[in-house]
């Protein structure tokens, strides 16, 4: 472990206790904020009991879903993005500004055109994510060495073989990052959407105990969302770091 | 005669990029256009009635209040964002051990759906205006203290050299060395913290408000008023996309001239 990870797992002990100290010693309102120790006793109580098991499953099989037809979606469009440059020039200025505008505010006109289930939620995982892997996409493509595709072009290969055997592996961390943030993405839409407006879910869940003013229920939701989230954000950044080294290897 | 065909065949590159404009703002028409027909104009508002709609709701006599609320809080959270995080990323950025603690930290803090925290800031801050302001800056200082940050390690060393030379306290050296040398980087930090500042200001406004913006969103949501959230969502898209050109405009002037 280096210095920083170091300074940075003490810092965030630090907070940790300074909040329980905090809490405990009534310096903050224990009603509204409770003691760290608490929230995570709540979480495994929540996750033991299994009361929320339906909630977590469905959101993850949303947010799923949603990165599944993201990644699909938005691979098939990068590809088409880079076949067709006439296109992409058209498009450009709509792919610079995809993330500049609220895309979220389209979740009301998809709840009234799929209707309140858990259709609008995969639909609007499917809209924040797939921008993102198309353009990362065709930010790896961009970067296929040019003789590779000439190689590709003098051994006849067909459209299909060349994806799979020279574009696809060399431009695999690029779109690796495509899909890491469109798993962010979709998780975040997923979530925020069943928070402002759904009848289940994980951040259904947590609106529904803050209504209730149940703190500690809401607190180890949280908890285990803030959990669940950093391992997985950690263990794609790892992969991605890996994929990145390996090519900087081969460059070399 | 040769110089007169060439003059015709090839139109200026100014020229050919409002045309790329007009075909794409077209498409969009036709596309929405055809949309609604298949599913019927319950669902999805056609574009003319939507643009009918956005004139009604702003000539709307209580719209002004709602639209000052929002812009209001937006209007100080981005502001709190843009200086915090200049600020802040450029601390960490001159601070190589500071910057390495902070940035998977960020990033992690980034990458949480946010939302799920709301409800601890509305129970600090209580139901009103500050809960808005600190969820919007909550969104949108992230990147722009990265994006900045990130300015500062890769300027040239010689540029911290010259300074430490010249003896400058940091407070100058931060004002006439790292924020002119990183520019550009932080109006691409801007550009990407001002929709997520406003995409945390509306979805604060939507779960506990009421007034503003999102709380309009919210009660035509409620109602299944279509042709209200869809001309609401319009006018939002068009004023983000609208400032989005312009910070990128003038990232790309700041990246020429430099």
């Amino acid at each position: 472990m280096n210095t920083a990870a170091r300074w940075r797992l003490g810092l965030v002990v630090g907070l940790i206790v300074l909040l329980e100290i905090a809490s405990r010693a009534a310096w903050i309102d224990p009603i509204s904020f409770i003691p760290p120790s608490r929230m995570v006793v709540s979480a495994v109580q929540l996750l033991l009991s299994g009361q929320y098991t339906t909630d977590i499953l469905q959101t993850l099989g949303s947010a799923l879903l949603a990165v599944a037809l993201a990644v699909v979606a938005g691979f098939i469009g990068g590809v088409l993005l880079f076949r067709l440059p006439r296109v992409r020039r058209v498009l450009d200025p709509l792919l610079l500004s995809y993330y500049a505008v609220p895309v979220f505010v389209l979740y009301p006109i998809l709840i009234v055109v799929l209707g309140l289930n858990r259709w609008p939620l995969v639909g609007i995982g499917f809209l924040f994510a797939v921008v993102a892997m198309a353009v990362n996409t065709l930010n790896g493509l961009e970067r296929v060495p040019r003789v590779l595709l000439r190689t590709a072009r003098v051994c006849r290969l067909n459209t299909f073989d060349e994806i799979r055997l020279i574009t696809l592996p060399s431009s695999l961390p690029f779109v690796f990052t495509g899909i890491k943030l469109t798993v962010v993405y979709a998780f975040i839409a997923v979530v925020a959407g069943e928070f402002v407006l759904s009848g289940s879910g994980f951040g259904y869940q947590i609106a529904f105990a803050y209504n209730n003013f149940d703190n500690p229920t809401m607190y180890g939701l949280m908890v285990l969302m803030l959990l669940f989230v950093s391992s997985l954000n950690a263990l794609l950044r790892t992969a991605e770091a890996r994929l990145y080294r390996r090519i900087r290897r081969e460059a070399v | 005669m040769s110089t007169i065909v060439v003059a015709h065949t090839v139109r200026p590159r100014h020229t050919r990029r409002w045309l790329d404009g007009v075909v794409l703002i077209v498409v969009l028409a036709v596309l929405w256009q055809v949309l609604s027909e298949m599913l019927g104009p319950d669902a999805i508002t056609t574009p003319w009635r939507t643009l009918e709609r956005a004139v009604h709701i702003v000539s709307d006599p209580d719209f002004p209040a709602s639209l000052y609320v929002t812009a209001f809080a937006f209007g100080s959270a981005f502001l709190i964002s843009a200086i915090g995080g200049v600020c802040l990323g450029m601390l960490l950025g001159a601070r190589k051990l500071a910057g390495d603690v902070m940035e998977p930290l960020m990033m992690g803090f980034y990458s949480i759906p946010k939302v799920t925290l709301y409800p601890v800031v509305l129970l600090a801050f209580g139901l009103g205006l500050w809960a808005k302001i600190v969820f919007g800056v909550m969104h949108g200082i992230v990147p722009i203290t990265i994006f900045t940050m990130n300015a500062v390690r890769n300027m040239p060393p010689i540029y911290t050299r010259a300074a430490r030379t010249y003896r400058l306290s940091p407070f100058a050296f931060a004002r006439h060395v790292l924020l002119p040398a990183c520019v550009p980087e932080v109006v691409a930090g801007l550009r990407i913290g001002f929709s997520l500042t406003l995409l945390g200001t509306l979805i604060g406004e939507m779960f506990a408000s009421q007034s503003g913006i999102g709380h309009m969103l919210m009660i035509a949501m409620n109602r299944s008023e279509t042709s209200t959230i869809m001309a609401l969502a319009l006018m939002l898209f068009v004023f983000a996309t609208l400032v989005n050109l312009l910070l990128l405009a003038w990232q790309r002037h700041l990246t020429h001239s430099t």
